[in-house]
């Protein structure tokens, strides 16, 4: 009966092929197929949480048109039995290239660097494609359709990958058997963006993440002026991006950061991104709760790292180990969290992961219903497409048919169904043969296991307890076993065939020996219910250990963030950086994050007291110039990058952060890199080890942008020899002129007259307008004296030279500037403008009355600022009360910040380090650094910190072993490729 | 009188030109320094001491008692302040490169991947800017090296108070500098490869390549018609134990491999260079009588999960082994930054060592490394006079302020074109 339906049903399928009814017809007649079809006596989730039992789906024409348990069937039905079976939606990506080919990267030419877009027409920067349409790329591509099918997919929604705006996706049934006028199901059906560089043009703005972000920001005010009209010239780069907005707007963002930054630009222009996560969500989900975004994630989990070698093991970080350990329960996170998200396969190698990695999810904790959601309703809703995702009425006749619950293990697939297209994977008359069955050759016993999927079998032979090595085939009905013998020295095979019938308590066949002869053989099926059960539910109840999750989540994270606590420093010499200098055996209490008296004799009873005899109590450290704790430094693609921000930037996760801390550092200014003489715009920070990045950023934060002069700008090391200028002349020339156009621009804006808003001229007027402070990298006097002169013709100031090495020669004309300084203690020689670098130079700008501070540029040298501080009175013979301001007060005067740190002064906030010695010895350690009364870094936490790593790490460890013990697959030991930056940084190869 | 007007007009024109400093003559007379507490560089001080030298040797060195006849003695009074041997700076390229950016000032590595017969003492520039900053923090001799290659050719030991190379040298070609393999390497960008670290999957070639390269060298330092292939001739020196061999090796597999490469050699002089992971190794090392010349103490630990201190403890984790351990400085502007070295020394005393082994790290143990201990690295009779007197204690920037220094009992000049900008600018200040 069963063989019979199939074979109708086969036909049936072959009718559905006909074209559209009004295209012609030349090679026989007419026709239409308007049978139904019935699938009866399944379990059916109509949607993943409507789920009916022995109910029955009719189809006709692709599309649904009854389904539950009282469907009437109509009389031309042809009816399909499923009973044991299950009926799912089909699957949904919506994230995936399918059919386009990835696009190729364009062949340099030559080697100057391209500044200029390579389109005519279009937007001015090439990056930006919104233009491009998918379906005018796309080819069904059969044997990816294959697999996606075999894995469950009925419709993906593909897009060009290439480029900051991407352009639209095109949404594919996949259905093999029809044509493309089926399976487009929208042409247009989304607007893609993301952070990354096209591969078609090497145009080379932008180069850095904040430079995509500026960019973007740009490309939203331009179109929105291009939407009113006022721009008489054709862009079809922007009218294609206007004429997309209203379209649902996925941003590939890969990671739980890139996700903030993304959210952050849509927020801007009132646009809410959907997001492609990158599996980390979780560290920070209160953050990603907050961008209220319905994310897509990869289920391409790492796999656990190969530690043999415990050599090589070394280089393995904590981070890494924990992303293996935690990964898999980050869908799990986000749903309990209330996220809502959708599943897709981009990110993984090969589509065999796909299930392995869904279960491995559930198994970490994920909801089973949710897991099908983000299969089948969440894409389906974030598309805005009721008729997929679910097997309502009228929705399509995308559906799944498998021998039960779809996530587990042991479940087949037996057939996909697109557009009321079938599919087969298993056929559905196959008989199950596994399990465990007994037979006997020439008086030989032997025991065969049968196991596996039923679309891939695995056989075990054993005879006596000895296991022999075997294969198994089984098509067609027919099943080819072949075995060693036991006789392990031979090397020769039994060979086995027998017929499989509907019944396997009995399967009889012929064996055929070495002898050549072929006796009988009968192989009885063993039942053995409560071992099989009791098998099952070991399997089950493995639920994987994770680790937790520290903040962050590395080495030296915190499990619990530190608060704010009431602190009495006792008997302790006190650094002011006021009026009263150093006191002797001084207390400092220290309440609700701020310097609440400094005197002695104090007493408080909730304080928690700390013995500082004959240590040294001072304020933080205020580096002026790093360039730690960012993802980026320079936006070099341009000569003038004001428009971007490190601020957007911000890496909360770099472990320099707690280094820094170790140094007694505790606020720092992170400036733009000096690859241009505009540069961006910086982020002033407090170092709060831990926190969110946002959450680093000063309130009201003083806004300030990095200039930069000299060699670095006119790309004097790095052979760059067209982009403007590459003279110290025509620096002068590119000051004048973005000045002279940031003032017209504000004096139109002032005026109240419309005008196309531009980030970059807002940045400059505001520098004109004294609402932002330059800090400019300089070396030679000349180019020091120059920018003096612009700022005078321009009627502002110059805030703070830095780096400043000829300083020393122009000190009197800085003076009469009002300009601050920012100095290395001793770096000179790297090269040629730095030649005449003394390490007096602090000493001198110092003596001049000038606000002198001491900075890093260096991961390394910025944890031990103090230090640096102490070469000023060895070179120059400054006080040592003076030299230590130069690493604390004086940078936070230039960085005003000075009304909250700087000094121990009651009503500052509490930013204190406590020294082992005299702050500028080099036998000084900083034992304790707080900031705003929490104890961010303690020496003694640290030692115990320590001791965690190690444990945590050999039991991470010891859990890759036995992943790797069980024949799991490993992936080689890496360690991520982690850069120091510094001012000349660039980082085309993040994005 | 007129001399008298010229030689004035010569040291004001080299006073503001920019010329280098001028070498000092040789020692004419006896010196005595009087009442500083004298750091032998073996570990011992001497308080309130005596220490008195001629024709560049010391002569006696000991407690200071006042009845001393020094009345044929030029007398220097040091009461309350510190007498050092001279700081040793090994692995550098002092004089090899004068401004990084610069190309044309560059002679640091030479092309090819097998260069022992490259000498760093020809192209060393005794009159660099840079050579002689080091001078004012106590810096006065070095181990000139060359860079590159897998090796990277033949250093020689310097003294940076001198005309020129001939003059500058005190041991020409110590030593042949092999780069190691390393366990781990970077994909390539250009190939769109992940940068980040992974198994070198050519380290085994490599090394082995390294085996064949000495064996061929051990067959040829045989050869009895003598041979005309001057990097194997170069690398003579290894087998008849003139010659140290310097491995520049930073992981822990790496360095036993390379210590078990060298003895298999039959090589009995071998330093370890740079060596993070030494630290790892110590009783190996000890047991081993392999030498450190360890990387730069003011560095970062290359992993995120070490101690924020590890770069800052290592030598005191190698000491207490009893590993014999000096400190390096290369890296990142490691020529300007060589004055530092006693600051880097510093450093290990704020993390477990004490103030007078933290100075063996830069003066008695480098010049036993380096071969040159007979005479130089600690204040003992018989030695050369490389010496400087300083205010406080030199091993802290607050207070390394030298008054005196001499080079081989030579009175050595402490100003450099830096003081001399100094001066001039602090000058014209003064003036307005």
């Amino acid at each position: 009966m069963l063989k019979k339906l199939l074979s109708i049903s086969v036909f049936f399928i072959a009718l559905s092929l006909s074209a559209q009814d009004y295209f012609p017809k030349n090679d026989g007649v007419k026709t239409k197929n308007t049978n139904f079809t019935a699938f009866i006596n399944a379990e059916i989730f109509i949607t993943p949480t409507n789920r009916v039992e022995n109910g029955t789906l009719l189809i006709q024409e692709g599309r649904i048109i009854q389904v539950g348990i009282n469907v009437k069937l109509p009389i031309n039905t042809v009816v399909i039995d499923l009973e044991g079976k299950s009926i799912y939606p089909s699957f949904i990506d919506i994230y995936s290239d399918f059919g386009i080919v990835k696009p190729k990267r364009k062949s340099t030419s030559g080697r100057s660097t391209q500044y200029a877009a390579s389109r005519e027409g279009f937007y001015w920067n090439d990056h930006v494609r919104p233009e491009q349409n998918a379906i005018d790329e796309f080819k069904y591509n059969n044997k990816a359709a294959k697999s996606l099918l075999e894995a469950g997919f009925g419709v993906v929604n593909t897009h060009i990958q290439d480029g900051i705006v991407r352009g639209t996706g095109v949404l594919i049934a996949l259905d093999s058997k029809g044509s493309d006028s089926q399976r487009i199901l929208s042409g247009q059906s989304a607007q893609y963006i993301s952070f990354s560089r096209s591969v078609l043009s090497q145009q080379s703005y932008p180069s850095s993440i904040m430079g995509s972000m500026a960019l973007l920001r740009q490309l939203n005010h331009d179109a929105d002026w291009y939407e009113k009209g006022n721009v008489t010239t054709k862009d079809r780069s922007i009218e294609a991006f206007n004429q997309h907005k209203n379209k649902v707007q996925i941003f590939e963002a890969g990671s739980r950061a890139n996700a903030l930054r993304a959210d952050a630009v849509g927020d801007a222009f009132g646009v809410q991104y959907v997001i492609l996560g990158g599996g980390d969500e979780y560290e920070r989900i209160n953050d990603i709760i907050n961008t209220q975004a319905m994310f897509i994630l990869p289920l391409n989990f790492p796999k656990a790292y190969n530690v043999e070698d415990s050599f090589l093991t070394n280089s393995l970080e904590l981070e890494a180990m924990k992303e293996w350990n935690q990964r898999p329960g980050n869908p799990m996170a986000l749903d309990l969290s209330g996220v809502s998200f959708a599943f897709t396969t981009k990110g993984l190698k090969s589509m065999k992961d796909f299930k392995i990695n869904l279960l491995k999810a559930i198994n970490y904790g994920l909801d089973k219903v949710t897991a099908l959601e983000a299969l089948t309703t969440e894409p389906a809703k974030i598309l805005g497409n009721q008729k997929l995702g679910n097997l309502n009425v009228d929705s399509y006749a995308n559906f799944l048919i498998t021998s039960g619950d779809i996530f587990a293990a042991e479940t087949t697939l037996y057939e996909n169904w697109v557009n009321g297209s079938r599919t087969i994977i298993t056929p559905l008359s196959k008989t199950d043969i596994r399990g465990d069955y007994r037979f006997t050759i020439n008086k030989d016993t032997y025991k065969l296991k049968i196991s596996g999927t039923l679309s891939k079998l695995k056989s075990e032979v054993t005879s006596d307890s000895l296991k022999l090595s075997s294969s198994l085939n089984y098509q067609n009905d027919w099943m080819h076993l072949m075995f060693s013998m036991k006789d392990t020295t031979s090397q020769q095979f039994i060979r086995l065939n027998a017929k499989i019938l509907s019944t396997i308590e009995s399967i009889k066949g012929k064996a055929t020996l070495v002898d050549g002869s072929t006796p009988s053989v009968e192989l009885r099926k063993v039942v053995d219910t409560t071992k099989t059960s009791k098998t099952t539910k070991k399997k089950e109840s493995s639920p994987p250990i994770v680790v937790p999750v520290s903040y962050p989540n590395g080495a030296y994270g915190f499990s619990k963030l530190p608060q704010s606590e009431t602190i009495l420093f006792k008997n302790a010499t006190v650094w002011t950086n006021e009026l009263e200098g150093i006191l002797e055996a001084t207390d400092v209490l220290v309440k609700n994050g701020q310097i609440s008296k400094i005197g002695k004799g104090l007493k408080s009873k909730k304080a928690l007291i700390v013995d500082a005899t004959g240590k040294h109590l001072t304020s933080g450290i205020v580096d002026e110039h790093s360039h730690i704790a960012a993802a980026s430094i320079n936006e070099g693609g341009q000569n003038s990058s004001a428009e971007v921000s490190i601020e957007d930037v911000i890496d909360a996760d770099d472990v320099d952060i707690y280094r820094n801390l170790a140094g007694g550092v505790t606020s720092i200014q992170i400036l733009h890199g000096s690859a241009n003489p505009i540069g961006g715009r910086s982020a002033i920070i407090k170092l709060k080890w831990g926190a969110p990045a946002k959450e680093l950023i000063y309130n009201q934060s003083p806004k300030f942008i990095k200039f930069a002069l000299g060699e670095n700008v006119k790309q004097s090391n790095w052979g760059g020899y067209i982009r403007f200028p590459q003279t110290r002349m025509g620096v002068e020339q590119l000051y004048i002129d973005y000045f002279t156009r940031a003032k017209a621009y504000d004096t139109k804006q002032k005026s109240g007259k419309p005008y196309r808003k531009d980030v970059e001229m807002e940045v400059l007027a505001q520098i004109l307008n004294k609402e932002r402070f330059i800090s400019c990298h300089s070396y030679i006097q000349s180019e020091i004296n120059m920018l003096m002169k612009v700022a005078d013709k321009f009627n502002f100031n110059i805030n703070t030279f830095t780096h400043i090495l000829e300083g020393y020669k122009v000190a009197d004309k800085m003076k009469a500037h009002g300009v601050g300084a920012s100095t290395f203690s001793d770096w000179w020689a790297y090269k040629y403008e730095v030649n005449d670098a003394i390490p007096y130079n602090a000493s001198i700008l110092n003596a001049m009355g000038i606000v002198t501070a001491i900075n890093s540029d260096d991961a390394e040298m910025s944890r031990r600022l103090n230090q640096e501080a102490a070469k000023a009175v060895k070179y120059g013979g400054t006080s040592e009360q003076d030299a230590w301001k130069m690493v604390t007060l004086n940078p936070a005067k230039l960085l005003h910040i000075d009304h909250r740190v700087g000094s121990i002064k009651v009503g500052k906030d509490a930013d204190l380090v406590l020294w082992s010695e005299h702050p500028l010895s080099i036998y000084a350690k900083a034992e304790k650094t707080l900031i705003e009364g929490v104890t961010y870094f303690d020496i003694e936490r640290d030692k115990k910190m320590r001791t965690a790593i190690q444990s945590e790490r050999n039991y991470l460890i010891e859990m890759m072993l036995k992943e790797k013990n069980k024949g799991m697959k490993t992936q080689p030991i890496k360690k991520k490729d982690k850069q120091l930056l510094h001012c000349d940084s660039m980082n085309f190869n993040q994005l | 009188m007129k001399l008298i007007k010229l030689i004035t007009i010569i040291t004001v024109c080299v006073a503001i030109g920019n010329a280098q400093q001028t070498p000092a003559d040789k020692q004419s007379k006896s010196i005595a320094i009087i009442g500083a507490t004298a750091h032998i560089g073996n570990g011992e001080i001497i308080k309130n001491s005596l220490v008195s030298f001629d024709k560049g040797v010391i002569l006696n060195i000991s407690k200071y008692t006042g009845n001393e006849d020094l009345s044929k003695m030029e007398v220097i009074n040091a009461f309350e302040q510190h007498i050092y041997p001279g700081f040793i700076v090994p692995n550098s390229t002092l004089g090899l490169i004068e401004i990084d950016a610069v190309r044309a000032t560059d002679d640091e590595e030479e092309v090819g991947t097998w260069n022992p017969h490259i000498r760093s003492l020809i192209a060393y520039n005794a009159e660099s800017k840079v050579v002689e900053s080091m001078r004012p923090n106590g810096v006065l001799m070095a181990q000139i090296t060359p860079r590159g290659g897998r090796i990277s050719g033949t250093s020689s030991v310097v003294q940076l108070d001198a005309w020129n190379w001939e003059d500058a040298v005190v041991k020409e070609d110590d030593g042949i500098h092999l780069n190691w393999p390393s366990t781990l390497s970077r994909g390539r960008r250009s190939m769109e490869e992940d940068r980040g670290l992974k198994s070198n999957p050519k380290y085994k070639s490599q090394t082995a390549e390294i085996e064949t390269y000495f064996k061929q060298s051990k067959a040829n330092s045989k050869s009895n018609e003598g041979s005309q292939n001057l990097p194997l001739n170069a690398m003579n020196g290894l087998f008849d134990n003139s010659k140290s061999l310097f491995i520049h090796v930073n992981d822990e597999k790496g360095i036993i491999d390379a210590v078990e490469f060298s003895k298999k050699q039959g090589i009995t002089k071998t330093v370890i260079v740079g060596g993070y992971e030494t630290y790892k190794l110590a009783a190996y090392l000890k047991e081993n009588k392999v030498a450190v010349l360890l990387q730069r103490v003011h560095s970062m630990p290359s992993n995120d999960d070490h101690d924020y201190d590890l770069p800052f403890k290592m030598a005191k984790i190698l000491v207490d082994e009893g590993v014999i351990v000096a400190l390096e400085t290369s890296g990142d502007m490691e020529r300007m930054n060589s004055r530092n070295l006693p600051f880097y020394a510093g450093t290990t005393v704020a993390y477990g060592l004490s103030k007078e082994q933290a100075l063996q790290l830069i003066t008695l143990n480098t010049a036993k490394i380096l071969g040159i201990d007979a005479r130089y690295g600690s204040l003992e009779v018989g030695k050369s006079a490389t010496l400087f007197v300083s205010k406080g204690d030199a091993l802290d920037m607050r207070t390394n302020h030298l008054i005196n220094a001499f080079i081989d009992g030579r009175k050595i000049s402490l100003e450099t074109h830096q003081t001399e900008l100094w001066k001039r600018y602090s000058k014209k200040y003064s003036h307005q």
